[in-house]
């Protein structure tokens, strides 16, 4: 039976279920396979921080968004065309991000008295008309399974478990993704166990037949390839391109890597990632507690490796004393916080940008750290690369700040010819650099290069050059303790210098007809949403100006000079205000705080509301 | 000595003249308080390196906070003087990355047992090669005078004037607890003991921990003062020697025995012979007994205090076995090829 097919510019999908029904599986699959069709696309995993809450509760639901195209997209999208259901508990959970008209695919075994109970609904919305303005296709996915795996030497329970599979084939039929692909990582997943093999290639086939068959869906969809620049792409989650961008690193400053870590969500893949790479020269480090994995990374950086710590924000708080020493001893180090909701535990794997004060203050004295701030998961890997730029340069700890999103999120990424990255080759001291009063010799570890500010990086093994360092306060150039008042100001001031002296790009506005009142500017994984309300917005024929921040400390230069240059300017972010208050502070311009934290990331049509509501506004401001 | 064959320090490079104590002193003006025990040990490390014959370069000193954590000034070598409690975990990533350096660690009482009680005991377990020297003077003596984590109960200081009243640690008995290979104790004073304590650690593989009876004369004069007083010192010191029974008493006249209900315990030679006496087992490898040595000694008057090494078995450190993966990693998988982990096993061409 052939179905009409439609040809679609963009779909967004949401698979919904309980946390153990395999729905970031499932979403991760659909996502290779769009991502090997050529579409551009954008993920948004949402999951619960227990690993198996209560079966069929709302506080269980694991969702994973994906929203693909045949052109240029930015964001896993504000509301899905089509949600899929496991159970009425992700029906109930994400119903309000599904838009209306748009299809709920909806597992009507789970679909029980209980378990509508358990949530809260009496009657079962996919009978009671409350979901008419959907497009409800209401299918037996667990017991269609079982009676597809029959005949295979399978459990009930293990049967019921391939029901992810015939959902992602019948995914992959309506929207016409090529099967291949998943057949081969099955094999390569089930290889060593043939009989859950097959019966997960006969639910994904049963799956995909019943879209072919019955009469529940009349058209496929296809979404054509999207035009993208030449070369050869993968999809990349931000962690998996932070840990990669860390190796690089390591081969840029031709240094081993080292990470001193503890797990901590949603940071521990980047530890994972980099544990599998020893053959590249990579040690990581387990350690017990933050504490020590940061001071074991300063203990890596004293004896000349690449030193990397990971974190989330309640590790941040822990490792502050250990980035003040780092700032003092003036090593190279770098600090991944992968931010999530706070304060405290929070929300472990709900993303939030509100440790942008922290990893600027979060510290005693005047210790200030460079920060860079990654805008989308492939831009990870760059960032990792460019704060070890930074960090063996000018000899500082460097914040890299990403966020729990761009963690877990994904989308297609150009693959970097490896042999086009930047060198920036560290050279350590071998050579006294010093004359005394009596023309004798010495090595000065805190004589500073005049154009970088930067010490001298003499590690231990280099004869002659044997010094002491350490959190006491240091005299200019000798390095020695010294307490006296007017050296401590100069280092103070030296060290503040050598990090406002960075040497960083410019800002870029995206500003097309350079006409724009207001502008907007954001700062790491906000990029995505605020590029697509700018979009809209100039469809819509309202002049808006783009910037976004990759530096926040310092910052580029001419920062002030494009705040002032516009009548309006509106900073969101996914905190109450943190980076607004230091444009504030510094430039004293009065930008328009534009905030949530709602542990998503913004959707573009709340931005457009603000564009739309400042430019009506304007007047009165 | 030859340290070739010693695989804790085979990695080490070798100085090619010959050192003496004064290659290690720095020009710093040494500021401990006078009379500090401190002076002592600062002198009887200077004096025991030359004998490792290893390149000043490639030896490290890194310490946490409190008056013992200056150490490193003083040595003319390389070191770092870190943050309160962590020096361990410093060392840890250091001996870890750099198999070529002698890693040594300065701590004190507070530092090494209170805010850093953490690190230090999975220091020990890991068995990174790292050697830690606790100077225990059972009291805060940078922070002026309050009680620490191994005074006595009931110490009157600045922040207990009725009293303190947690029960101390004895670190001896922590470090046995938390699977460390090398535990020892040694007193400041006692330049000879302290030297050949050193000289064990130093060719112990993995951690070792080295507790020193330290004078602070200022806060806590004479904490240690039976173990010092030639009048009472070898009636209260037991001196452990590996092979040897375990025997001491101004006249040789006390000892150590098991006695028939499986304890350990302090006997008089004609009580019990002196053939039935204990015989001490540094390398036993289960630490029971090391940690029944360890209890004998009564926390307030000092009485049956053993110092010596109370344990020394071979594990192969965390850094040997680190290194081992890493190469291991190479050998099976070949050098990374950063073009080909990039592109990964999923791509597409445009």
């Amino acid at each position: 039976m052939s179905k009409e097919l439609v040809q679609l510019d963009q779909v967004i999908i949401r698979f919904a279920g309980d946390s153990g029904d395999g729905m970031q599986l499932t979403g991760d699959r659909f996502t290779s396979t769009t991502a090997a069709f050529g579409n551009d696309l954008s993920t948004l995993p949402d999951f619960p921080a227990e690993i198996r809450a209560p079966a069929g509760t709302l506080a269980g639901v694991s969702a994973f968004q994906l929203h693909f195209a045949d052109h240029d997209i930015m964001t896993p999208g504000d509301s899905a065309h089509v949600l899929v259901a496991m159970n009425p508990a992700a029906l109930k959970a994400n119903l309000k991000d599904v838009r209306r008209g748009g299809d709920i695919i909806a597992n009507t075994d789970e679909f029980t008295k209980r378990n509508l109970e358990k949530v809260g609904y009496h009657a079962s919305p996919l009978d009671d008309g409350s979901l008419d303005s959907y497009k409800v296709h209401p299918i037996a996915l667990t017991s269609l399974t079982v009676e597809a795996l029959k005949d295979f030497d399978l459990g009930k329970k293990e049967a019921e478990r391939a029901k992810n599979m015939f959902a992602l084939g019948l995914l992959s039929w309506l929207y016409h993704r090529p099967s291949d692909g998943t057949i081969e990582w099955l094999t390569g997943k089930f290889g060593k166990k043939p009989e859950i093999l097959r019966a997960n290639i006969a639910a994904f086939e049963a799956g995909w037949s019943y879209g072919e068959t019955t009469e529940e869906f009349s058209v496929q969809y296809e979404v054509r390839p999207a035009a993208q620049p030449p070369g050869t792409y993968r999809n990349i989650s931000g962690n998996l391109a932070l840990a990669y961008g860390l190796i690089a690193a390591g081969q840029c400053a031709q240094l081993p890597v080292y990470l001193g870590s503890y797990p901590i969500t949603p940071a521990s893949d980047i530890l994972h990632e980099l544990s599998k790479h020893k053959r590249f020269g990579v040690t990581t480090f387990q350690a017990e507690d933050e504490i020590a994995g940061v001071s074991a990374a300063i203990g890596a950086a004293y004896g000349g490796a690449l030193a990397v710590t990971t974190t989330s924000g309640p590790g941040l708080a822990l490792k502050s004393e250990a980035i003040g020493l780092a700032v003092s001893l003036e090593l190279p180090l770098i600090i991944v916080d992968v931010q999530r909701g706070g304060p405290s535990t929070g929300l472990p794997t709900k993303t939030e940008q509100s440790d942008l004060l922290q990893a600027m203050f979060g510290r005693n004295g005047e210790a200030p750290v460079p920060i860079v701030a990654p805008r989308s998961p492939s831009d990870c890997f760059d960032s990792a690369i460019e704060a070890a730029r930074i960090a063996t340069t000018y000899r500082t700890p460097v914040f890299i700040l990403s966020d729990g999103y761009l963690a877990n999120g994904s989308e297609p990424w150009l693959v970097p010819d490896a042999d086009e990255l930047p060198e920036f080759p560290v050279t350590f001291a071998t050579e006294l650099n010093h004359t005394d009063a009596d023309g004798k010799q010495e090595y000065w570890p805190y004589k500073r290069d005049p154009h970088t500010l930067a010490r001298p990086w003499a590690v231990p093994g280099t004869p002659g050059l044997e010094h002491r360092i350490g959190g006491l306060e240091k005299a200019d150039g000798s390095g020695h303790i010294a307490y006296d008042a007017a050296n401590h100001d100069l280092m103070v001031r030296s060290r503040a210098a050598k990090v406002a002296g960075i040497d960083i790009p410019l800002l870029d506005v995206d500003d097309p007809d350079a006409d724009a009142t207001l502008l907007m500017l954001g700062w790491g994984s906000t990029y995505g949403p605020i590029g697509v309300a700018c979009k809209h917005a100039r469809r819509a024929g309202l002049k808006v100006a783009q910037a976004h921040l990759r530096y926040l400390n310092p910052f580029p230069a001419n920062t002030g000079e494009v705040l002032k240059r516009y009548q309006h300017v509106i900073v969101p972010e996914m905190n109450l205000g943190q980076l607004a208050m230091l444009l504030r502070a510094k430039y004293l311009v009065d930008v328009i705080s534009f905030t949530q934290v709602r542990g998503m990331p913004f959707k573009s049509d709340e931005l457009l509301q603000a564009i739309e509501d400042v430019l009506a506004n304007g007047a009165d401001k | 000595m030859s340290t070739d064959s010693i695989p804790a320090l085979s990695l080490v490079p070798k100085t090619e003249g010959k050192q003496s104590a004064k290659d290690f002193k720095t020009d710093q003006e040494v500021r401990w308080c006078p009379g500090c025990g401190d002076y002592a040990i600062l002198a009887a490390v200077q004096g025991f390196l030359p004998e490792l014959g290893l390149a000043r370069e490639n030896i490290v000193f890194i310490s946490g906070i409190g008056c013992s954590s200056r150490f490193p000034y003083y040595m003319n070598t390389y070191g770092m003087h870190s943050i309160h409690g962590r020096a361990p975990a410093v060392a840890s990533g250091l001996a870890m990355s750099r198999p070529d350096l002698s890693v040594w660690v300065i701590t004190g009482d507070g530092d090494a047992l209170s805010i850093g009680g953490n690190h230090l005991i999975h220091a020990l377990r890991r068995n990174v090669n790292i050697k830690i020297l606790l100077f225990n003077n059972r009291i805060y003596g940078l922070t002026k005078g309050q009680y620490s984590p191994t005074s006595e109960v009931g110490k009157i200081t600045k922040s207990t004037p009725m009293g303190s009243l947690d029960y101390p640690f004895n670190p001896v008995s922590v470090a046995l607890g938390a699977e460390a290979t090398f535990v020892a104790r040694t007193v400041d004073s006692d330049r000879k003991h302290l030297t050949e304590v050193l000289r064990a650690a130093a060719e112990h593989e993995g951690t070792a921990l080295v507790e020193i009876y330290q004078n602070c004369n200022i806060f806590n004069d004479g904490a240690w003062e039976p173990l010092k007083d030639s009048d009472v010192r070898d009636d209260v010191t037991i001196r452990l020697a590996h092979g040897q029974p375990i025997r001491f008493g101004a006249n040789g006249e006390k000892g150590v025995a098991r006695m028939p209900d499986g304890t350990v315990q302090v006997v008089t030679v004609e009580e019990v012979g002196a053939q039935n006496l204990l015989i001490h087992d540094a390398h036993a490898h289960d630490p029971g007994v090391a940690f029944a040595l360890s209890r004998l000694s009564d926390p307030v008057s000092l009485q049956d205090t053993p110092i010596g090494i109370f344990r020394d078995v071979p594990r192969a450190s965390y850094d040997r076995l680190l290194r081992e993966q890493l190469a291991e990693a190479r050998e099976t998988q070949g050098v990374g090829d950063l073009g080909a982990l990039l592109r990964g096993n999923d791509t597409w061409t445009v």
